[in-house]
């Protein structure tokens, strides 16, 4: 059905309108970034994204950022993703208990993880190590419901027993059936899930201001109180790498699962 | 779903193969997993929950949660956060809710469709500093609307930047990161509306108003109400863009709980945090069994199609 002018009236102001809402923010900050330092001055001037290079702190932030996004994957890959896999197999009794506490991040807002687990970041900083890259650890249990959806989905999708039965019979050890043949069945769901790794790490802000280490978020914040528009152009040129990010993942697969924010 | 459990077949490395090893052995393989969620999830927020209900010496002891409960600062900013929740909820689920469906209205899966999505899902996650920036550098001092309003209409609030740091202010603010986050949740629900019932509909006479009265709306309510909770949670454990923005500790709860935590750095009393962290928990449980009731209804619905 070939859609009416009414229709099409009704979208496009709808589209203006949320659109409108939705990039002014995003337009000021390009125009702000690119306002010169004084006052007196006229025109524009790309002074505030020239000096994002030397800012203290901040290429260290995004190096560990990424640092931490890395580990964070590398829990997801060892622990969670195994784990998961392994009740599906052969464990199915435990299943909702698994699922149960993969979905406790959404019930307890990260503010209130912070009061639980600040003792034992003290604990943390004070015997092993003050690197922000030990926040790894709490970020990869943030990631857990998002992660546990994506795998769980994928895992309903494909038959995972009659894999791991083929495999079986063909020979293969546990470790080969689990890295050769299930792992990679799972492959869209564990890309998707190392995405939203990154995007959390990066984003990520009330945690560690609260506890003192000095991510990507709380550096720019720290810049912002010294210079507005570099921290503006920061904040811009991080969403823009995101969202390059985001464009460069094929798109035909990721976009189900990203979709899949869904939770219960 | 496959019911049927793979059990191994054959015991073909011997005897260390019998089922009953097999079976216990089994349970090794989740160790890890409880071992760490138990350290860095469980543990947190079982300290959490009864720390709240503990003094300082760590024996069962109200006293700090009747305190919370009698001081007006505490409920203002709880009745704050619960406020702001709400209206962003509201508005970020209509605004949201009204553009999914001007995206699927055109071509699903053109080139519009699939950049929406994709700017979408990076700004459902744009709270924090970052959104802090954006609205400064829009209605703050010297922003491109301020700059505009300044100029044209000197006594609008527009103007000036306090209204920003009112509720409605931030309302406003959060409303940003709400709209994106519901047109991810809600676009998959309208794409699974049949063209077919909107033909049947056609059919048989009934106008478009009349469809989305009797067919459209009604599909789409449990979904809708559904997505709001989960904006309502969403606005209501935000921390870091009140906390940049707003800087005033005892505006929202989070901030409370923030500022509780920090200025008690050192010493050990986080009794404050954990009791106001504890109302924040209770009010996300209820608000989240709601939403599992709803999507219960809704996939057993989907699923009976």
């Amino acid at each position: 059905m070939k859609p009416t002018w009414k229709v099409k009236l009704w979208r496009y102001t709808i589209i203006g309108i949320v659109g409108f809402y939705l990039l002014l923010p995003l337009y000021s900050m390009m125009d702000f970034s690119t306002k010169p330092f004084a006052f007196f001055q006229k025109g524009r001037t790309l002074d505030a994204w020239k000096v994002i290079p030397s800012q203290p702190d901040l290429a260290i932030a995004v190096f560990r950022s990424l640092i931490t996004a890395v580990i964070v994957m590398f829990l997801i890959l060892v622990l969670i993703v195994p784990t998961v896999v392994w009740v599906h197999l052969k464990l199915p009794k435990l299943k909702r208990l698994v699922e149960l506490i993969c979905l406790i991040p959404l019930a307890i807002p990260a503010i209130v993880i912070v009061v639980g687990i600040a003792p034992l970041y003290r604990w943390i900083s004070i015997n092993i190590t003050e690197s922000p890259i030990s926040l790894s650890l709490v970020y990869s249990m943030l990631i857990l419901p998002y992660t546990y959806r994506a795998l769980s989905a994928a895992l309903d999708a494909a038959d995972i027993h009659t894999l791991a039965e083929a495999a079986r019979t063909l020979g293969a050890s546990t470790t080969r059936m689990m890295a050769g043949v299930i792992m990679p069945t799972l492959r869209t769901g564990i890309l998707n899930g190392s995405f939203i790794a990154i995007a959390l790490v990066l984003g990520e802000f009330t945690i560690s201001n609260l506890l003192n280490y000095k991510t990507f978020q709380v550096v720019i914040a720290q810049i912002g109180r010294t210079s507005g528009n570099v921290a503006v152009a920061v904040s811009l040129a991080s969403i823009l790498f995101v969202l390059i990010l985001l464009l460069a993942i094929p798109q035909k697969k990721r976009q189900k699962e990203v979709l899949d924010v869904d939770v219960a | 779903m496959a019911s049927t459990q793979y059990q191994g077949t054959g015991t073909t490395t011997g005897g260390a193969g019998s089922r009953y090893w097999r079976k216990r052995s089994a349970y090794l393989g989740v160790v890890p997993f409880f071992i760490f969620t138990g350290i860095f999830l469980i543990y947190p927020t079982y300290s959490v929950i009864t720390g709240a209900f503990r003094n300082e010496a760590g024996e069962f002891d109200t006293a700090k949660i009747d305190e919370l409960l009698a001081s007006p600062i505490v409920r203002k900013a709880f009745y704050n956060s619960l406020e702001i929740s709400f209206k962003t909820a509201v508005l970020g689920a209509i605004l949201g809710g009204l553009f999914a469906w001007a995206l699927v209205s055109g071509k699903p899966g053109g080139r519009f469709y699939k950049i929406t999505v994709a700017i979408s899902s990076v700004l459902a996650q744009f709270g924090g500093v970052m959104l802090t920036f954006a609205f400064l550098a829009t209605f703050g001092f010297n922003g491109v609307v301020s700059s505009i309003f300044v100029k044209l209409a000197p006594d609008s609030f527009l103007a000036q930047s306090s209204w920003l740091y009112t509720i409605n202010g931030l309302a406003v603010v959060y409303t940003f990161f709400q709209i994106p986050l519901m047109v991810l949740v809600f676009l998959p629900t309208i794409e699974n509306m049949k063209p077919q019932w909107r033909e049947a509909s056609d059919s048989l006479g009934g106008s478009p108003l009349e469809y989305w009265r009797s067919v459209g709306i009604p599909v789409l309510t449990p979904s809708f109400f559904g997505a709001m909770l989960l904006l309502f949670v969403n606005s209501f454990s935000a921390y870091a863009t009140a906390a940049t923005l707003v800087n005033l500790s005892d505006f929202l709860t989070p901030l409370q709980i923030g500022n509780a935590l920090s200025s008690e750095v050192g010493n050990a009393n986080p009794q404050t945090a954990k009791a106001l962290s504890l109302a924040m928990v209770i009010v996300v449980i209820i608000v989240m069994a709601l939403y599992a009731q709803i999507r219960r209804r809704v996939s057993r619905w989907e699923s009976a199609r």
